[in-house]
């Protein structure tokens, strides 16, 4: 069975225990949940929920339908993996005891467009958006100077021009 | 008003005239304004059957049933009824009191997040944090639980919310842009049915639990008898045509019909209605209907090809989805009939043997007898168990909600609450509870109910003093090693009976089940009937895992008992 990634948009009533419904569901029908970002919507009252998920085919075909009979959910769409933008932001504390680390650090940071927003003694921290693939080599290359704390929003996702 | 006050008022405005409860800490304040109120309650003797008394209520009926609980122990006591009205799309409104707003996530006394508990098995639930919405939220809920795929709604009170003064009491909606039941069918897509019908030399229809709740009984015959095709059910879909009638194969599963099993595969076309094909129905995918072309009929599009690939589905309500089938077929109905002349004379030749005259009594010789003391009109209910399926293969039943048992959830201790229900919404109407002695044992309390309420429920039990279901698993599949399904020291049930004011019989010969019944339920008299059966009687079935066709223990034919008769004749024996 393929186990393609998806990414799973969602327009859901804003209030308390819809999350916990819809990861609940998914849990329950054998989906593996990589990520999950929820904020408000253009509608008032209705949050964007973007999931992005592992599972073959037709189980994500039950996924949807079944999330389409909660009754908070008002949209679903499974993203066209060729028109979808992902975003994704990322905040990672690198350490800089070594000699010269800082400014390579720095180096790298300018070319992934990362933005320093702390620095100390030992540590320097930046923020970094862009597609999960871009963050992934970034925190490649930062690896090998010890980093201390990664905190990942996970993608949220939105279709291209029309689409 | 306050907002007790307001959920009587509710329910009563969406014309319920009974509940069943159970007070406890949180719901005192909506006890207290039901004690001046209208609303006729049911105190049961355990929460559990209130959901399940609710259900036989609404499936009796096809109103919404409504059961309260308090919060806590209260409301865990409901979960099994609610997860037995979730599986069999019963409509049903829990309502369970909350400790106050104030103290919920502090693990306060009696405090339960039955919302959480119970999300996978409702179909929506509320909390009203404000009186004012209380109205809205019932109103709301009984059009979540009636329409599209029914099922169970939670309304979880905190007990303040139930003392707090409304400003006014509107009986409004609460949005829900996420819900909308397609009901009426796709036309390009019917008319493809009516031409995949039309084209089939094998049609065969099989009609579930949907069609029952749609109340689609004149449909599917119609369009059986317009494209000539048999029909079988599902446990949940038994009544919908006669099942005296040629068109009717009976049930088909596990303990299925002959004439349902054996004939199904050599389908080239089924149309299934409102039916989800569980694996108690279906048997090994991969050996089930090899040949056919499905067009599923269903309101809830994710049961259509979630367990057999579908050749075209239809979204919509089953009795308006027949009936625009139905306007395409009629005028040129199906002129082929061999396929559907071959089944009825298969029937005729496979007729079940109900007639014995062993002691222990044959728990199908009682179910003929059970058969012989009702009518079309006797609302019959069964808990779980061999008895249930001896109900389901040998008891004919006439009309749609005359038969209401646990199907998906297997629910023992649900036939005899749910034929309370089914008594408190149709007094009319004789009620029959075939139970067994390990599923009654669970709810035998309810014989106080009862009692207190005078609901004259007919109590037959199927006494085999064994949990005969799995024993019969045992003995087939598990080399007769009899594991924790003696029931032992079981009690003295006419005693029991008696104990709580209510008549007992013991039965051991026959004939005397059936006397008993008809009197019974034509008195309208509540009695429990203690039918002592045969243990080592077995229902034929296909194995779990096994195909439709497989077979574990064999069919025996009404006729195989003239033949015996005419041998005993012509060796001058009697
Ligand atoms: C609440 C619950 N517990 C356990 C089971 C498993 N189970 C299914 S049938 C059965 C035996 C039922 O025995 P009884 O009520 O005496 O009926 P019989 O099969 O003997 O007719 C059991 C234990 C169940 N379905 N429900
Ligand atoms: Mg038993």
């Amino acid at each position: 069975m393929s186990e393609k990634s998806h990414v799973i948009s969602t327009l859901v009533e804003h209030k308390p225990g819809v999350l916990q419904n819809v990861a609940s569901l998914l849990n329950r029908r054998g989906f593996n949940i990589d990520s999950i970002t929820v904020g408000t919507s253009e509608v008032e009252g209705l949050a964007r929920m973007v999931f992005v998920v592992k599972g073959d085919e037709k189980v994500l075909e039950q996924v949807i339908k079944q999330l389409h009979k909660l009754v908070d959910v008002v949209k679903i769409k499974d993203l066209d993996p060729d028109y979808v933008l992902k975003r994704e932001l990322c905040l990672v504390k690198v350490k800089t005891t070594r000699e010269k680390s800082r400014s390579e650090i720095i180096e790298y940071a300018d070319i992934f467009k990362a933005k320093i927003i702390d620095v100390c003694d030992d540590f320097i921290t930046m923020e970094v958006t862009g597609n999960p693939e871009k963050i992934d080599s970034f925190l490649r290359l930062l690896k090998p100077f010890g980093i201390k704390k990664i905190a990942r929003t996970g993608p949220t996702a939105i279709a291209r021009g029309h689409h | 008003m306050r907002g007790g006050d307001a959920i009587i008022k509710a329910l009563m405005d969406k014309g319920v005239d009974t509940i069943f409860g159970y007070p406890g800490g949180t719901v005192i304040p909506f006890y207290d304004m039901l004690y001046d109120s209208d609303l006729r309650h049911i105190l049961v003797r355990h929460e559990q059957c209130a959901a399940h008394a609710a259900e036989g209520y609404a499936r009796a009926s096809g109103k919404v049933g409504v059961c309260l609980a308090t919060s806590g122990p209260g409301a865990t006591n409901l979960v099994t009824g609610i997860a037995n009205a979730y599986m069999d799309s019963s409509p049903l409104i829990a309502i369970t009191g909350q400790v106050v707003s104030n103290l919920i996530g502090n693990d306060a006394f009696q405090e339960v997040d039955i919302m959480g508990i119970t999300m996978p098995i409702t179909k929506h639930s509320y909390q009203p944090k404000d009186a004012n919405d209380i109205p809205s939220i019932i109103n709301t809920s009984f059009e979540i639980a009636s329409t599209g795929r029914c099922g169970p709604v939670l309304i979880d009170v905190p007990k303040e919310v139930q003392e707090q003064e409304l400003d006014d009491y509107v009986l409004g909606t609460i949005p829900t842009p996420g819900y909308k039941p397609t009901v009426k069918g796709n036309s390009k897509q019917i008319a493809k049915a009516a031409k995949m019908l039309l084209e089939a030399d094998k049609p065969f229809i099989l009609a579930g639990g949907g069609t029952i709740l749609s109340g689609a009984n004149e449909e599917v015959k119609k369009l059986a008898e317009l494209i000539n095709a048999p029909i079988a059910t599902t446990l949940m879909g038994k009544g919908i045509v006669d099942e005296k009638d040629d068109l009717s194969m009976g049930m088909l599963g596990m303990h299925g019909k002959q004439v349902a099993n054996q004939n199904i595969n050599k389908t080239d076309c089924l149309l299934a209605i409102g039916c989800r094909f569980s694996d108690r129905t279906t048997g090994k995918l991969e050996e089930f209907i090899p040949n056919a072309k499905v067009i599923h009929i269903d309101i809830d599009p994710a049961e259509i090809g979630k367990n057999v690939a579908v050749d075209l589905p239809i979204v919509g309500d089953a009795k308006i989805v027949l009936n625009q089938l139905i306007k395409e077929l009629e005028a040129k109905p199906s002129d082929k009939n061999a396929w559907l002349k071959s089944i009825v004379e298969f029937k005729k030749s496979t007729i079940p043997r109900v007639s014995y005259d062993d002691i222990p009594l044959k728990p199908q010789q009682v179910i003929k007898e059970i058969a012989n003391s009702i009518t079309e009109d006797t609302i019959v209910t069964t808990d779980v168990g061999l008895h249930q399926m001896w109900a389901a293969h040998f008891l004919d039943i006439s009309k749609p909600r005359k038969f209401i048992s646990s199907g998906g959830l297997g629910t023992m201790g649900f036939g005899f609450p749910a034929a309370i229900g089914a008594k408190v919404a149709c007094p009319d109407d004789a009620v029959l509870a075939i139970v067994g002695d390990g599923g009654f044992l669970m709810v035998s309390q309810e014989l106080a109910t009862i009692k207190e309420y005078d609901i004259p429920v007919v109590i037959a039990m199927l006494n085999n003093r064994k949990l005969g279901m799995v024993y019969q698993w045992q003995n087939k599949m598990y080399n007769q090693r009899y594991s924790q399904t003696d029931m032992g020291s079981t009690p003295d049930f006419v005693k029991l009976a008696e104990s709580y004011g209510i008549n007992a019989v013991r039965v051991e010969e026959v004939g005397k089940t059936q006397e008993i019944l008809s009197k019974a339920l034509k008195d309208n008299e509540a009695i429990l009937v203690d039918i002592t059966v045969e243990k080592n009687e077995f229902i034929p079935m296909f194995p779990p895992g096994g195909g439709i066709n497989d077979l574990l223990g064999e069919y025996k034919y009404e006729s195989d008992v003239e033949l015996s008769k005419d041998s005993q004749h012509a060796e001058g024996g009697e």
